[in-house]
C-alpha cells in the first residue's frame, strides 16, 4: 500500500515545531529524524542553552564535582534543526497553524509537539522571594547560582520543602558541611511521593546526616536583613531558624500559560492527551496535528485504570517523546501507545532510591525484601489487592520484577517466598498518604482523574495558598 | 509436561567446540525439564526474568542433595563465597568488597590498573619474539589474567610464581574428575592441599598487610573498618579472595582464547580491528554475547512456585540458565549467529545480570581490550593451525585448552 500523498509530503517537506528545548524536545527531534522526517524541524525553547540534563543540577553540580555547563545532553544523532533559543512561546493559534513567540515572530507548523515542561514553584510572596539568599532551583542558570553560594559557605541554609529535590539539596548541603534546617509540611521527608512508612525511613537519613529537619512546619515569612538579604525564617509553629540561603523546593507548576485561550485541554493539571500523544481540546476531542509529551503532558494510562497521570520522570520525557514523534509522522494504523510504566530514582544521603509504578496511588505497603531498619529494602505498594508501585533503597536490582509485577496486575500483596524475606515482610500497613486534597510541595507523580478537561480539580495559586 | 535429554548433550566432550545447534534445539522450548531432574531455560527474556526473580535462590543448601551435580570449586572448608549466598548476607559481602573495589569508595582500584595491564600484555607478547609459532593459551591467556589478579589483590612479584601453581590447582576443579577411583582421589586430594596452601599464603599476607597496609586491594579489605555492618571476618576474606581469584581467572582466559578464536575466523573483522583500535570496545561486547566465558549459570534453587513462558517450575527445583543460549535468541538479537562487532543495543549476558552480576567486568573488559587490540597490532599475519582447536572439558566454562598461531613476524 503506497503511503498516503499528504503523508508523504510532511514527511519529505512538512514544518514540524517542537515547543520546548530540554529532554523530551531533543529526543523527540531525534526521532523525527530517525525516522525519516526530511523537512524543516523549528525547536523553539525559553532558556538561552541547548538542550542539558536536569538530574545532575541538584546532585553533581551542587557539590561542585561537575560545572553546570558541562550537563548538556549527549546527542543521539545529528538533527539539523533551526534553533530559536531564548525566545519563550506566548501564544497558539489552532486554526492558523502558528506558534508566537515572545520576540514578537512566529513559526507556522504542519504539526506541533509541546514539551515545554514545568518550573519550579516560587515563594509566593513576592517581596520575600526577591531576598537575596532565596533560590529556586530548576534551570541550570539556577544551579549555578546556588552553587555559588553555597561554596561560599552560608552559616544556615534553609531548605523549604522535603520532596526528592529539597531531600538532594539538604543532602548536599550536608556533604558540603554546610548546617541545613529542612522545613516540611507534612509529617516526613517525601510522604507526598512514598507515604510516611517510607518518609520515616528518610527522616532517619536526615537525621543520621546531622540534618535540623522540622515536619509538620510551613514556613510562614522570611525576613530581611534591613538591605534586602535573608537573615531569618519564621515558621507556623511559632519557631524560627537563622539562614543566610533559603531553597524554595515547593514542586513544580506546568508552562501551560501560554495556551491560555487556545482552545486546548491545558490547564494547572498539564496538557491532556491521549495515549497516543495527541493534545485534547477543551471539547474533549484530540486534536490531529498538536502533540504532547514530558512533564506538560498527562494522558490515560492503561495500567492504572485509564487515570490521567503527569510525570515529572526523566525516563517518561523520554519514552513519550519517542511515542508522540513516531505518532506525528506515522499513517494511523501505526500510530502507537505510550505505555510506560512510571519510574524515577534520587540519590540522596548515600542512599540510592528508585521506584516504579504510582506509589501515591496505594493504600498499603509490605517491605517484601529487606529491612526499613537497615535501609536497605524493597517495598510494595498495594491498591485494591494488587501490587500498583515499587521502591527501592539501595536494592534497585529488584525493580525490575516488580515492575512485571505491576504491569500483570499481580496479586498484593505477594502470596510466594522470596528471598531475604524478614519479619516485618509478613504484614502489610497502610502506605500514609497524605489527603491528596492538601496541597504539598508537589509529588513527581500526579494522578488527576478521568477526564481528558478535568473540570472538577480546582486549584489553589500557589500566592493565596498555605504558605504565605 | 514435555522433557528433553539436552543437559546431557550439552555436557557432552563431544560437543564442546559448537554447542551452538544443541541452545538452538533448546531454545524451542524456553524453559523445559531435562530428563536428568534440572529445568533448562535458554531463551533471552525467560533467563533475564529468572535473574531478577527474588524467588529464586542462589544458596547451595536450598538445593536438594540430590540435584547437587555441578562440579564443586570452593574449599569445603571455608564459609561459601558470596556468589553463592543469597541476599542479605551476599548484600553484605558484596558491598564490603565493593568498598574495596570499586566507586564511590574505590573509584581508581580498577582505572589505576591500565598501565600495568598494558605492561603485562607488551611484556608476554615480547616474548613471541623469534618464533613463528605460539599456543595462544599457554604463552599468553592464561599468565596474564593471574598476573593481573596478584597486582590488583597486592600479591608480591617474588610470590606471583606460587601463587599461579595454586590457581592453576583450584582452577582444575571445575573440571570432572577422569580416570580410575585412585586417580580421582589423588586429584581432589591435590586440590584440597593447594586450598590450603593458598589459604594459609593470604592468611600471612593478610596479616602483614594489616599490620603494615600497602595500596593494594588485600591491604584495604584487612583494614576496612568504615562499614556501618561488621567487617569480613578472616575465613570469609579467604572465601572470597579465593572466589576472585578462580572466577576472574578462567573466564578472562576464555574470554580472550574465544576472541582471537572468533578473530582469525573472521580475518575482515581482524583487518578491521587493526585498522581502527577503538572498534575492540564494541567488539569485546560482541565477543562477551557471541563466545561467553560462562556458558550455563547451573544450580538454583526456586523458593516458591514459578510461573513463567507457560511452564510452572515447582518450589525446591534446580534451575539451570543458559546465558549463553540467552545471548543468540533471534528474539532478541537479530542475526544471532553473526559475529558484528559495531552491534547496536548489545546487551548480551556476557557477565550474567541481577544481584550476582559479574563483580569483575570492569576488570575483565580492560584486559580483553588491551590484549586483543595489541595482539592483532603486534602479531603479522596470524592465522590458525587447527579449527575447531582442542577444548577443555568444562561445559560451563567453556575454551579452548590450546590455541596454536601460526604468524610471520612481530610488530614493534
Amino acid at each position: 500500500m503506497a503511503l498516503d500523498g499528504s503523508l508523504e509530503r510532511l514527511r519529505r517537506e512538512g514544518r514540524i515545531v517542537v515547543v520546548g528545548a530540554s529532554l523530551a524536545g531533543l529526543r523527540a527531534a531525534e526521532t523525527l529524524r530517525e525516522e525519516g522526517f526530511t523537512g524543516t524541524l523549528t525547536m523553539i525553547g525559553d532558556e538561552p542553552y541547548e538542550p542539558y540534563d536536569r538530574p545532575p543540577l541538584s546532585k553533581q553540580v551542587l557539590l561542585g564535582r561537575v560545572p553546570a555547563d558541562h550537563t548538556a545532553l549527549p546527542r543521539r544523532r545529528a538533527i539539523e534543526a533551526q534553533w530559536r533559543l531564548g525566545a519563550a512561546a506566548t501564544g497558539l493559534d489552532l486554526s492558523a497553524k502558528r506558534v508566537a513567540l515572545a520576540d514578537g515572530t512566529s513559526v507556522e507548523y504542519d504539526r506541533l509537539l509541546i514539551a515545554t515542561g514545568v518550573r519550579s514553584r516560587p515563594w509566593p510572596n513576592e517581596l520575600e522571594a526577591g531576598l537575596d539568599g532565596v533560590f529556586v532551583l530548576r534551570t541550570r542558570d539556577d544551579a549555578t547560582r546556588l552553587r555559588h553560594r553555597l561554596k561560599a559557605g552560608p552559616s544556615r541554609v534553609l531548605v523549604i520543602g522535603a520532596g526528592f529535590t529539597g531531600s538532594e539539596i539538604a543532602s548536599v548541603c550536608r556533604e558540603r558541611d554546610l548546617p541545613v534546617t529542612v522545613a516540611e509540611r507534612g509529617p516526613t521527608p517525601l510522604s507526598g511521593a512514598l507515604g510516611s512508612v517510607i518518609g520515616d525511613v528518610a527522616a532517619q537519613l536526615h537525621h543520621q546526616h546531622g540534618v535540623d529537619l522540622r515536619c509538620g512546619v510551613m514556613v510562614t515569612g522570611l525576613e530581611g536583613d534591613g538591605v534586602g538579604r535573608l537573615r531569618r525564617a519564621h515558621f507556623s509553629d511559632g519557631g524560627t531558624v537563622d539562614a543566610e540561603v533559603a531553597v524554595v523546593a515547593l514542586g513544580a507548576t506546568r508552562n501551560t500559560e501560554w495556551l491560555a485561550g487556545s482552545g486546548l485541554a491545558a490547564g494547572p493539571r498539564g496538557i491532556a492527551c491521549d495515549a497516543g500523544c495527541r493534545a485534547f481540546d477543551v471539547r474533549g476531542i484530540v486534536a490531529d496535528d498538536v502533540f504532547v509529551a514530558g512533564d506538560v503532558a498527562r494522558s490515560p494510562h492503561p495500567l492504572f485504570g485509564y487515570r490521567f497521570l503527569s510525570l515529572e520522570h526523566w525516563g517518561n520525557a523520554v519514552a513519550q517523546a519517542e511515542v508522540a514523534a513516531h505518532n506525528m509522522i506515522c499513517r494511523g494504523e501505526e500510530r502507537r501507545p505510550h505505555l510506560w510504566t512510571p519510574y524515577f530514582w534520587s540519590a540522596q544521603f548515600g542512599v540510592n532510591i528508585k521506584s516504579v509504578g504510582v506509589p501515591n496511588m496505594a493504600d498499603q505497603i509490605i517491605v517484601s525484601q529487606g529491612s526499613l531498619g537497615e535501609h536497605r529494602f524493597t517495598a510494595a505498594y498495594g491498591y485494591q489487592g494488587r501490587v500498583i508501585a515499587a521502591v527501592t533503597f539501595d536494592q534497585a536490582k529488584w525493580l525490575e520484577f516488580y515492575q512485571r509485577q505491576i504491569e500483570q496486575a499481580a496479586p498484593f500483596p505477594p502470596p510466594f517466598a522470596t528471598v531475604d524475606r524478614r519479619t516485618e515482610g509478613m504484614r502489610p500497613v497502610p502506605a500514609g498518604f497524605p489527603d491528596p486534597s492538601v496541597p504539598t510541595h508537589g509529588p513527581q507523580v500526579t494522578v488527576s482523574g478521568y477526564s481528558p478537561t478535568d473540570q472538577r480539580v480546582t486549584f489553589t495559586p500557589a500566592g493565596h495558598g498555605h504558605h504565605a | 509436561m514435555t522433557s528433553v535429554a539436552l543437559l546431557g548433550q550439552i555436557l557432552d566432550y563431544a560437543n564442546r567446540a559448537d554447542p551452538y545447534p544443541l541452545y538452538a534445539e533448546l531454545r524451542r522450548t524456553p524453559v523445559v525439564r531435562d530428563e536428568s531432574g534440572p529445568y533448562l531455560v535458554s531463551t533471552y527474556w525467560e533467563i533475564h526474568s529468572l535473574l531478577h526473580d527474588p524467588r529464586v535462590s542462589s544458596d547451595i543448601r536450598n538445593l536438594a542433595p540430590e540435584a547437587k551435580t555441578a562440579p564443586r570449586t570452593e574449599d569445603p572448608d571455608l564459609p561459601p563465597s558470596f556468589i553463592r549466598l543469597d541476599p542479605p548476607d551476599h548484600d553484605r559481602l558484596r558491598r564490603l568488597i565493593m568498598r574495596t573495589y570499586g566507586p564511590p569508595h574505590a573509584p581508581r582500584r580498577v582505572y589505576g590498573l591500565r598501565g600495568e595491564i598494558s605492561g603485562i600484555v607488551s611484556g608476554l607478547i615480547d616474548r613471541f619474539q623469534g618464533r613463528d609459532r605460539i599456543d595462544l593459551v599457554d604463552d599468553f591467556s592464561y599468565p596474564f589474567p593471574v598476573t593481573v589478579i596478584c597486582r590488583l589483590l597486592g600479591v608480591p612479584q617474588e610470590d606471583e610464581q606460587r601463587f599461579h601453581g595454586w590457581a592453576d590447582t583450584v582452577a582444575t576443579a571445575i573440571e570432572p574428575a577422569v580416570g580410575t577411583p585412585e586417580e580421582q582421589q589423588a586429584h581432589w586430594q591435590a586440590i584440597r592441599e593447594a586450598h590450603h596452601q593458598l589459604a594459609e599464603y593470604l592468611s600471612g599476607l593478610i596479616a602483614q598487610r594489616r599490620r603494615a597496609p600497602r595500596e593494594d586491594m588485600i591491604s584495604a579489605l584487612a583494614t576496612d573498618r568504615g562499614a556501618d555492618e561488621s567487617p569480613m571476618s578472616l575465613p570469609e576474606m579467604l572465601s572470597n579472595l579465593t572466589l576472585l581469584l578462580i572466577a576472574g581467572h578462567e573466564t578472562t582466559v576464555n574470554l580472550i582464547t574465544n576472541g582471537m578464536l572468533t578473530l582469525l575466523r573472521h580475518p575482515d573483522t581482524l583487518k578491521q580491528l587493526r585498522a581502527d583500535p577503538d572498534l575492540v570496545i564494541p567488539l569485546v561486547e560482541e565477543l562477551l554475547r557471541f563466545e561467553p566465558p560462562v556458558q550455563l549459570l547451573p544450580e538454583r534453587t526456586t523458593l516458591d512456585d514459578i510461573e513463567i513462558a507457560g511452564t510452572t517450575i515447582p518450589q525446591g527445583a534446580s534451575l539451570w540458565l543458559v546465558p549463553a543460549s540467552g545471548n543468540r535468541d533471534p528474539r532478541r538479537f537479530p542475526e544471532p549467529d553473526r559475529f558484528l562487532p559495531d552491534r547496536p543495543d548489545n546487551q548480551h549476558f556476557g557477565f550474567g545480570s541481577g544481584i550476582h552480576n559479574c563483580i569483575g567486568s570492569p576488570l575483565a573488559r580492560l584486559e580483553a581490550q588491551a590484549a586483543l587490540a595489541e595482539l592483532v597490532r603486534r602479531l603479522d599475519n596470524p592465522r590458525l593451525v587447527e579449527d575447531p582447536p582442542p577444548y577443555r572439558h568444562n561445559a560451563v566454562l567453556r575454551g579452548p585448552r590450546h590455541l596454536p598461531i601460526a604468524f610471520d613476524g612481530l610488530s614493534r
